[in-house]
């Protein structure tokens, strides 16, 4: 009964789009694609949708070969990163496009459009046209129209990506409440996003996806906690996670001439090379720190994000204050060393804060 | 500077203006003009220049034994061909066009684009180098001088237009409307005819009638591929040498003939500054 896919391939050109991706997805969850822009989250949900057939694997659905069902009978529904509306129908009907296709009787059509326009707050915006609406209003369309189908399998392609902030904010929250009461027994929904703090967010089950492989499948808090690779740490924190490539030995860990007493959750690693993984918001500002040189400095809503170099190591550090800095400023900054991640020379978790090792 | 340019700006279109309607309006007098007023000297305002006459219009109409042209029938011949071959040639063309630019052909090393280009190929060759071909084939299927000849050739003249336009077109509907329309549950074909020529209707226009206006003024493959039954527009009017026809009659079938052309001419600029397709991806 479930969305199930097993090595999925498709490589149109000398790039990967899906690397063998294989997933169990059951009904009634959440799921968030999480990978960077060009990291095959949209070639995923298109081989879904039946868009795109991979060059090999299968898709299972409710025990069907679902790569031998075409787009129009598969009964999903897509809500794309740009808003896809039909520009020629107006608002109704748009949203009562896929019923009409599916030749539904024309007072039900009424009932559900209407209802399906009313939760996602355009009530009263039935005889409007496409073009009138804002980019949020147009999105809401897409997404009634997504609903009104009540299809077995959601796929949201990065639907809030090119909307404003505050728009972004106030849909995410409405998205939230569509999953958490909504969502029926029956459904699949898959959401991609590159924000990890969306992914955060919506708490479902996380994969995170890079070049078209997927790297580590878990819940979004596992995969905050524990991300199994350096690159699940860089996809999964915004600002990327800060690697320090540096050598730990007789309980020191040691890099541009900083030494640093080895914490506890590291202390069962065997002397080698590690690159160590720290989180912008885990470094501070610190009369007693390490020295290191402002290369950059962006403030960004209320913090200011700090570009720092010291010899080859560069990091950046988020600052929970307005601050101004001078391009080559020395300032002092110290590591909140106990939120360290040691990954070994590979890329692979060797031990993280929260207990978590692949190797 | 402002100033100066809107006065050069303006004066340019003037200039511009007259040129190119005073022809229009030179046959106009002269359609409406006799014998008298026509060699009396250049005069343009009719009641106070010279008496308007029906004559040069009347001819038009009449039979050749009573004195008149016979425009008739080259004109509802020519407007036939033209019709049916644009309206074949859009069909066919739109049909080819959305394919080439949806779906991926691969044919060696002939892809999409190429065969777009062969398309319009047939556009770059001057006729002349089609003319021996065309009357060559025509002969064999024995089509010569015939409405259903100049049909087949007006198609491989006019579907060229039609698939660059559209071509075009469709490149600019977003393909995300397309896969909308599938996922909503139509079928490809559903998807192209509930979806994307509903949002297409001003390239379908467009289109349309660049194949009238290159059908219509079409003079060299009518001239070279009918002989004695059947006659288009454009051959007739030249065959109303100036000679055995008078001034006004040739002035009035002049203007008879481009009077279509001014009609497409106005919808066209109506539908060239109508984009449709704002809302549909922001």
């Amino acid at each position: 009964m479930n969305l199930i896919a097993e090595n999925l391939l498709y490589k149109p050109d000398e790039q990967f789009h899906l690397n063998e991706v294989s997933f169990n997805f059951k009904k009634g969850n959440l799921y968030t694609i999480l990978g960077r822009t060009l990291s095959g989250k949209t070639t995923l949900l298109k081989t879904i949708a039946g868009l795109l057939t991979p060059d090999s694997g299968s898709i299972q659905f409710e025990d069907r070969d679902f790569l031998k069902v075409p787009v129009w009978e598969r009964n999903v529904a897509m809500v794309y990163q740009q808003f896809i509306n039909y520009p020629h129908l107006n608002v109704f009907e748009n949203v009562a496009f896929p019923l009409k296709q599916r030749k539904v009787d024309n007072q039900e059509i009424k009932d559900v459009v209407l209802k399906s326009l009313k939760s996602v707050g355009l009530e009263g915006y039935e005889n409007r046209k496409i073009q009138e609406l804002s980019g949020g209003q147009q999105q809401r369309v897409s997404l009634a129209r997504s609903l009104v189908k009540n299809a077995k399998i959601l796929l949201l392609d990065e639907p809030l990506v090119n909307l404003d902030y505050k728009l972004r904010e106030q849909l995410r929250e409405e998205f939230k409440s569509i999953f958490s009461q909504g969502l029926s027994e029956e459904s699949i929904v898959i959401f991609s996003t590159t924000d990890p703090k969306e992914a955060m967010e919506l708490n479902g089950e996380v994969i995170a996806i890079d070049e078209g492989k997927v790297l580590q499948v878990g819940p979004a808090k596992e995969i905050f906690e524990n991300p199994k690779t350096l690159k699940v740490a860089e996809i999964s924190n915004d600002p990327p996670m800060n690697i320090l490539k540096a050598n730990i030995s007789s309980n020191k860990i040691k890099f541009e001439g900083i030494e640093i007493e080895l914490p506890g959750h590291l202390s069962n690693l065997k002397d080698n090379n590690f690159n160590l993984g720290i989180r912008a918001s885990d470094i501070e500002l610190s009369e007693e720190g390490f020295e290191f040189e402002v290369e950059l400095a962006e403030i960004s809503g209320s913090e200011t994000l700090l570009h720092l170099i010291r010899g080859d190591t560069k990091i950046i550090t988020s600052i929970e204050e307005v601050m101004n800095f001078n391009i080559k400023d020395k300032i002092k900054i110290n590591f909140n060393i106990n939120k360290v991640y040691a990954f070994n020379e590979s890329g692979t978790l060797a031990s993280s804060p929260f207990g978590g090792s692949y190797v | 500077m402002g100033k100066l340019y809107k006065f050069l700006k303006y004066s340019f279109i003037t200039i511009w203006t007259v040129f190119v309607v005073a022809p229009f309006l030179w046959a106009l007098t002269t359609s409406f003009k006799d014998f008298n007023s026509v060699n009396g000297g250049a005069t343009y305002i009719p009641w106070v220049d010279f008496e308007p006459k029906l004559e040069g219009w009347k001819v038009l109409i009449k039979s050749p034994a009573n004195g008149g042209v016979d425009i008739i029938e080259p004109y509802f011949n020519s407007l036939f061909v033209t019709c049916t071959a644009s309206l074949i040639s859009i069909v066919l063309g739109t049909l080819s066009a959305y394919a080439l630019s949806r779906f991926t052909f691969k044919a060696g090393f002939v892809k999409n684009n190429d065969i777009t280009f062969f398309f319009i190929s047939q556009r770059i060759m001057p006729p002349i180098v089609l003319s021996i071909p065309f009357f060559l084939f025509l002969g064999a299927i024995d089509l010569l001088d015939s409405l259903i000849g100049l049909i087949v050739v007006y198609i491989v003249l006019l579907m060229p237009i039609a698939v660059w336009i559209m071509v075009d077109f469709f490149n600019k509907v977003p393909r995300e409307i397309d896969e909308t329309a599938l996922i909503d549950g139509c079928n490809p074909y559903q998807a192209f005819f509930k979806v994307v020529l509903p949002n297409s209707i001003p390239g379908l226009i467009v289109a349309g009638m660049f194949c009238i206006i290159f059908g219509w003024i079409d003079f060299f493959f009518a001239f070279i591929l009918t002989f004695t039954e059947v006659q288009l527009l454009p051959v007739k009017i030249v065959a109303l040498n100036s000679s055995i026809t008078p001034w006004w009659s040739l002035s009035a079938s002049a203007l008879v003939s481009v009077a279509p052309l001014i009609v497409v001419a106005f919808i066209v600029e109506r539908y060239l500054s109508k984009g449709n397709l704002s809302g549909a991806i922001k």
